[in-house]
């Protein structure tokens, strides 16, 4: 057991600034690193599950468009579990990462994912989570990382069962979680920071 | 609550520690931090697990930012730095497999990206990113120059403190975390309405890198140490069973 008496003390976020795409997408940064960006796709071919397409803008408080932002996901596969050594539950498609990374557009603040549907999740207590995918945003200006999750618009009555959301007590603000159906397998998911529409964001 | 039991519970965000969201010092963040406090639930398996990341994204050059973009036989201008240090958690454990990626400015405070407008020189051969990987005992190393301070657009007259980004993956995706280190000395620190965000003087010395005579190679380069603690699991019975993970 490796209880310490000695707590360590967190070391503090700062803002990721307005180049964070150099460290993070240099390839879309312009830098030439001879290898795809990390994160620009999260399936190889013969993946299992219903292929999906999110796409999104950040959006400020006035509605201006996010442009310097960067947004990534992490996420179960079709199954339920999430590729990584920490999941204790059974192995997940070798060919889904589950974790994707997308520099907003530098005109519109938009992103856009392909990826798979996931799963509902359910946990070592047999609790079952509505299928999501969390979301982490950072841009210039923000000073921690946001933390959000996109919920399914076909996924009603799991969605009525989430202990997550069933932290949310207004409608309107789940609403800002639930991904719009734009096309077949295609969805919206557009993030405000601020204002009228402000997104639902985590402490989590 | 659900999300209790052997799936882990990490310790919340460290609120006297951790920037404010909105500062009015620091205009950038007016219009992009959200209203609304965040909405706090213990970690579930989405927030408990994470990606990780195998040592062989990691190419040849990628901890040596002084060649990393440089003409072969050519180098950065620039003062030559070791950056070096661990990565832990707050149980103190440490944290093996992190993948940091790291960004800064050249020696003159000029960034390679097309929506910097500083009019300090590029260099030819400073690109200003890395990456490097933790080793089993949660250290780390990279070699670079020493970023110079640069003037940004916010207050009229603002200038950054030299700084290095860093991007830190943990194992878990509740320990995800961006940051910058600071460079002991400079007295800009105290001026910087980034900085402020944090209303710690305890967390802010957090982030000041320091000289480490020991660690500096003589003749060639000096080091700066920097230690980044993530977040950590709360201390329950079944801590027990995610060591080594
Ligand atoms: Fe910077």
């Amino acid at each position: 057991m490796s209880v310490s008496s000695k707590r360590l003390l967190q070391t503090p976020s700062q803002t990721a600034g307005p180049y964070v795409h150099i460290g993070c997408t240099p390839k879309f940064a312009g830098l030439n690193t001879g290898k795809a960006d990390l994160g620009s796709s999260l399936i190889k071919d013969g993946v299992k599950g219903e292929g999906i397409q999110i796409s999104g803008s950040v959006y400020d408080g006035k509605g201006a468009p996010v442009t310097d932002a960067m947004v990534e996901i992490w996420q179960a596969d079709y199954s339920g579990l999430f590729r990584s050594p920490l999941e204790t539950r059974g192995e997940a498609d070798p060919l889904f990462d589950g974790w994707g990374r997308a520099a907003c557009d530098a005109q519109t603040g938009g992103f856009c994912f392909e990826t798979v549907k996931p799963g509902a999740v359910i946990d070592n207590m047999g609790v079952r989570h509505a299928p999501h995918i969390t979301f982490w945003i950072v841009a210039r200006g923000i000073n921690r990382g946001l933390h959000t999750r996109l919920y399914f618009p076909d996924e009603v009555e799991a969605n009525a069962n989430d202990s997550v959301l069933a932290l949310i007590t207004d409608q309107n603000s789940i609403a800002t979680l639930i991904a719009a159906k734009v096309a077949d397998a295609s969805y919206r998911f557009d993030i405000h920071l601020q204002g009228e529409n402000e997104t639902v964001f985590f402490d989590a | 609550m659900s999300a209790k039991g052997s799936d882990g519970i990490f310790s919340n965000w460290d609120a006297e520690r951790q920037p404010k969201a909105y500062s009015q010092d620091y205009k950038s963040s007016i219009l992009r931090s959200p209203k609304q406090p965040p909405i706090s639930f213990p970690t579930t398996l989405a927030e408990v697990t994470g990606p990780v990341f195998g040592h062989d994204i990691i190419g040849e050059l990628d901890h040596d930012l002084i060649h990393n973009f440089a003409a072969s036989g050519e180098s950065a201008i620039g003062p030559r730095i070791i950056v070096h240090g661990r990565v832990s958690d707050e149980n103190g454990n440490p944290v093996p497999n992190a993948l940091l990626e790291i960004w800064q400015a050249n020696a003159g405070g000029r960034y390679r990206h097309v929506k910097e407008g500083y009019i300090a020189a590029l260099d030819p051969n400073f690109g200003g990113c890395g990456r490097v990987i933790t080793k089993a005992d949660g250290s780390y190393e990279f070699w670079t120059v020493q970023p110079g301070p640069y003037p940004w657009p916010n207050g009229p007259n603002d200038w950054r403190p030299a700084h290095i980004h860093f991007s830190v993956f943990g194992p878990s995706f509740a320990q995800r975390l961006i940051t910058q280190m600071y460079f002991e000395g400079d007295p800009h620190i105290r001026l910087c309405p980034i900085v402020g965000t944090i209303t710690s003087p305890e967390a802010v010395q957090s982030l000041i890198g320091r000289l480490d005579m020991e660690r500096t190679v003589p003749m060639d380069a000096r080091a700066y140490h920097f230690d980044i603690v993530l977040r950590g699991r709360e201390q329950t019975f079944f801590e027990n069973q995610m060591d080594g993970l």
